[in-house]
């Protein structure tokens, strides 16, 4: 599995980037670009972008599933490349563009999102808006993606409800039409 | 579910939705016609229930209408992923002929007295609502329909509805919903018993496709669940739990916590229960703080001493080897037909296997989270719950208040699958709210869900099976042994449940003259809880594997095989069992086991996944069948092994019979995501326990069927049916299991006798 994972960070190139969670004290302001409005932040400077995004700014679309980037649920895209808010710094985040599910569409009209609503394909719904984020990505750099191309891509994201096989409709659906 | 585990109240409830239902206005509102499901007792029913009773004939608000029409329908059981909040809703709506673009749901917040049943578990949400529902929009489209013949004075008889109208069939008039709801509020109820509810030819959204009412929320990730809930002025705990259960604090230091920016506190709870009960934390050390990563920081800050207690030095290998052991021993017969012994030593020929499979976590991808606020001895929860009556019940006792001060709110839930059925850590937030004075928001991080899960138990089986010349089975002794779901809350529980036995053992459908079940003890020494399908998983296992056996040795089909074990077509009588079974809770005569819809499924599942094929190399079909849960359910599972042994799912069949089909595509999406629930239980999760701990800590160690692992297509062919519905949540784990464990052994020819499965 974990080359699985190796084989996803190269294809899609997905930033796996586990935090050193030292223990730090040190509280620092912080500007980021998400959704493409400016929001600056004080916390602290291990904090990853996951806590950020949910607790100091309340965007809760993002999920956490796991802290160690082993299931996807965090997932947003940092200029426009699926990563794992779960183990990125906040600091590793500044400098590029942060979009998140609630940026991803105005109103759910992403072709991934129309793809996912044609197709039902949410149970419980949770992992959800990573996988949508991991999908949006992986057509960001690969607009016609083959079934394997899909399944290595997807590997890093867990679906408990076992959806997999209509994520992989949608994403084909999606890239049909995008 | 599990009776065992309610307060006398609860079980009641349990009975009285399935005896006579009858629905009443509940109260007349100035903003329209709000009509409940009422549930009573008919007067044939007379027992010790009757007395606790009386709290249930309470009416409760179902369905509401707008007077701009807008139908609002209570979801009063748990969204997970099955759709039930809509599934449920379409049920009244269906009779309410109702248009469903003017339909809005909302979630009942915990109160079985006003809703009835809210545990949602046992795939029975539609089973047991099915009905009720159906007479609740019925009621309601009555006295629409009277309001409308009222004011156009005209007969019944010529008015009718359709689409949210009701039409008066001389002229052609319409008369909106929202325009008669008043009138309607006003008007005496219809005797429910007289109500003519719909023919099924006549549905309009029964058996149809409707989209999950939440879809387009959870795309654009506005949907909330346990861990997205807020209060005002919340804090956020995370708690140290001692990583062996009944382990307790012996001291702590919590300078080194407190330190760190943003936690506010450190909070003791009591730990160290034994046994540590289904409604109880396990209590710890708790920080504090006022956002999620100050609170992880900081309680990875803590120093604390343990004192781990009589169970520091499980060790579930050995334990599973010991259990394996024990079955050579004699057991205690639960079920015994016929004469066993002397069957299997005449026997011309006996096969005999033994199966084990591990410890499970539940691994939702939302771990538990819970949100409390304590304030004048009241307390308000939002919560992934998935029984918010159980969980008021259990803050009630642990904060010392009434059941009736606090209140319990369901958010969506991600992912259930029987962990949040348990209250624990709710009851958390609820204790440390009313210790801080403040709203306290608990999060359980993935390595706490994976430590201190209520796990589905390890367990070994063993099957001997006698031949005769002539290939007929003439013997089946079937040995189980696990720790039992009771032991998590009394400690004399060392061997299986009866209700646990009814998961799978002792329902067996094969026509065996000569049979007998026995358990062996297997003592507990984690908290032992239920995931998707319970008891189902490992005897499903087992029993659907010596079944291909026995085709072998028969040099049978395997098809052909299981239907022919199954014997004449008749309802399972189940002679043999020493308890008065009630299956699922149900009576038998209500829910007759048929061997002949059993073997529809099987041919059903023979024919669409073309049985038989030829495939070239170490690729082969598996077929089992699995009855559970009321449903009836036959998979055919084909698996392709690579050369360096890596094992993929092509493709998967299963024909189910589970009665009226209400939302066919959450019929189909149990089935399409139950195949890759099953394929983690078979091939990838495994807790383990070494020094009384998990050693396995996040989904590196725990795994979980990735898209790769998982099936690549799962076909779902439906038996369409009058019969009256039945559950589809569970149904699709067992089958599964044997079938690909038969496809596996007949690909590697080697028998899979272990999970997870391997063939290398």
């Amino acid at each position: 599995m974990l080359e699985k994972l190796q084989k996803c960070t190269k294809s899609t190139r997905c930033l796996l980037v586990i935090s050193q969670q030292t223990k730090t004290n040190i509280m620092a302001e912080y500007t980021l670009t998400i959704n493409k409005e400016s929001k600056i932040v004080n916390v602290a400077e291990d904090t990853p972008l996951l806590w950020v995004l949910r607790d100091a700014l309340n965007m809760k679309g993002t999920k956490f599933g796991c802290g160690r980037a082993l299931c996807g649920a965090c997932t947003v895209h940092l200029n426009g490349t699926a990563v794992r808010s779960c183990s990125l710094p906040v600091a590793a985040a500044t400098s590029g563009e942060i979009t998140t599910i609630e940026g991803l569409s105005e109103d759910g009209s992403h072709p991934v999102q129309e793809a996912w609503i044609d197709h039902i394909v949410p149970q419980c719904g949770y992992c959800q808006p990573g996988q949508i984020m991991a999908a949006a990505s992986l057509l960001n750099n690969n607009p016609n993606p083959s079934d394997e191309d899909i399944e290595i891509a997807m590997a890093g994201n867990l679906c408990r409800c076992g959806t997999y096989t209509r994520i992989k409709e949608a994403i084909k659906t999606a890239a049909s039409k995008s | 579910m599990f009776p065992f585990l309610k307060s006398k109240t609860q079980e009641a409830k349990i009975f009285a939705v399935s005896r006579r239902q009858f629905l009443r206005v509940t109260s007349i509102s100035t903003t329209g016609l709000i009509l409940g499901v009422h549930f009573a007792f008919g007067n044939n029913l007379k027992n010790q229930h009757q007395e606790s009773l009386k709290t249930v004939f309470k009416p409760n608000a179902y369905l509401k209408i707008d007077l701009d029409g807008t139908v609002i329908i209570v979801a009063h059981r748990s969204e997970m992923g099955q759709g039930i909040r809509t599934s449920l809703p379409m049920v009244v709506a269906e009779e309410l002929d109702a248009d469903w673009s003017r339909v809005k749901i909302i979630q009942a917040e915990g109160n079985e007295a006003k809703y009835g049943n809210q545990n949602t578990d046992g795939s029975f949400s539609v089973r047991m609502f099915y009905k009720p529902l159906r007479q609740a929009g019925a009621t309601a489209k009555a006295l629409l329909i009277q309001a409308a013949a009222n004011q156009w004075g005209v007969l019944l008889a010529q008015c009718r509805a359709e689409n949210h109208q009701v039409i008066n069939t001389t002229n052609g008039n319409t008369l909106d919903y929202g325009a008669l709801a008043e009138a309607a509020s006003q008007l005496p109820m219809p005797d429910v018993e007289s109500l003519v509810l719909k023919n099924p030819k006549d549905f309009k959204f029964i058996g149809t496709l409707l989209p999950i009412v939440d879809n387009k929320d959870i795309v654009t990730g506005k949907a909330i669940y346990g861990m997205d809930a807020v209060m005002n002025g919340m804090k956020i705990a995370v708690i140290a739990r001692c990583p062996v259960v009944g382990g307790k604090v012996k001291s702590f230091d919590a300078a080194s916590a407190k330190a760190i920016s943003g936690v506010l506190d450190v909070i003791e709870l009591t730990s160290g229960l034994l046994p540590p009960q289904i409604n109880v934390p396990l209590g710890g050390v708790s920080v504090v703080a006022e956002n999620t990563w100050a609170a992880i920081k900081g309680r990875d800050a803590l120093n604390v001493e343990w004192d781990f207690g009589p169970n520091s030095n499980f060790d579930s290998a050995k334990q599973l080897n010991e259990m394996t052991s024990s079955l050579s021993k004699k057991g205690n017969a639960r079920m015994e037909r016929g004469n066993v012994d002397s069957n299997l030593s005449s026997a011309s020929h006996t096969i005999d296997y033994s199966f084990e499979a591990p410890f499970y976590a539940h691994g939702t991808i939302e771990p538990p989270a819970a949100v409390a606020s304590v304030v004048d001895g009241k307390c308000e929860v939002l919560a992934c719950t998935q029984h918010p009556e159980g969980a008021k019940e259990a803050v009630a006792k642990a904060l010392k208040i009434k059941p009736e001060n606090v209140t319990v709110n369901v958010t969506l839930l991600g992912g259930g699958f029987g962990r949040k059925s348990k209250p624990d850590f709710i009851v958390e937030a609820a204790m440390l709210s009313q210790k801080t004075g403040m709203p306290i928001k608990v999060i359980w991080t993935r390595e706490d869900d994976i430590h201190h899960d209520f796990y589905h138990a390890q367990s070994a089986q063993n099957i001997r099976v006698g031949l005769d010349a002539q290939g007929k089975v003439t013997a089946w002794n079937h040995k189980t042994c696990f720790s039992s779901i009771v032991a998590t809350s009394v400690v004399e529980a060392l061997e299986p449940a009866d209700f646990e036995l009814g998961l799978g053992a002792v329902d067996i459908p094969y026509d065996f003259k000569n049979l007998r079940i026995e358990t062996l003890p297997a003592k507990a020494h984690a908290r032992i809880g239920w995931i998707r399908s319970v008891s189902n998983i490992h005897h499903s296992f087992a029993i659907g594997s010596m079944i291909d056996e026995i085709a072998l040795a028969r040099k049978k089909d395997a098809a052909d095989n299981i239907i022919e074990l199954l014997g004449n077509d008749r309802d399972l009588d189940h002679e043999g069992i020493k308890w008065d079974i009630k299956p699922y809770n149900e009576k038998k005569e209500d829910y007759p086991m048929s061997t002949g819809r059993m073997k529809n499924v099987i041919k059903l599942a023979r024919e669409k996944s073309n049985w038989g094929k030829s495939l070239s190399g170490k690729r082969a079909q598996g077929i089992a069948f699995h009855h559970s849960f009321l449903t009836y359910v036959a998979c055919v599972v084909e698996v392709a092994i690579d050369d360096s042994g890596t094992i993929t799912i092509p493709e998967v069949h299963y024909a189910v019979d589970c009665g009226v089909i209400v939302n066919r595509d959450r019929v189909i999406s149990q089935f399409e995501g139950g195949a890759a629930f099953a394929t983690s239980l078979a091939l990838n999760s495994a807790i383990t326990f070494k020094n009384g701990r998990v050693a396995q800590n996040n989904f590196d160690g725990y795994q979980i069927a990735r898209m790769p692992d998982a099936p690549k297509k799962v076909f779902v062919h439906l038996v369409e049916s009058d019969v009256k519905p039945t559950g589809v949540g569970e149904p699709p784990v067992p089958a599964f299991i044997p079938a690909l464990a038969n496809a596996l052994s007949r690909a590697s020819g080697k028998r899979i006798t272990k999970m997870p499965m391997m063939v290398s």
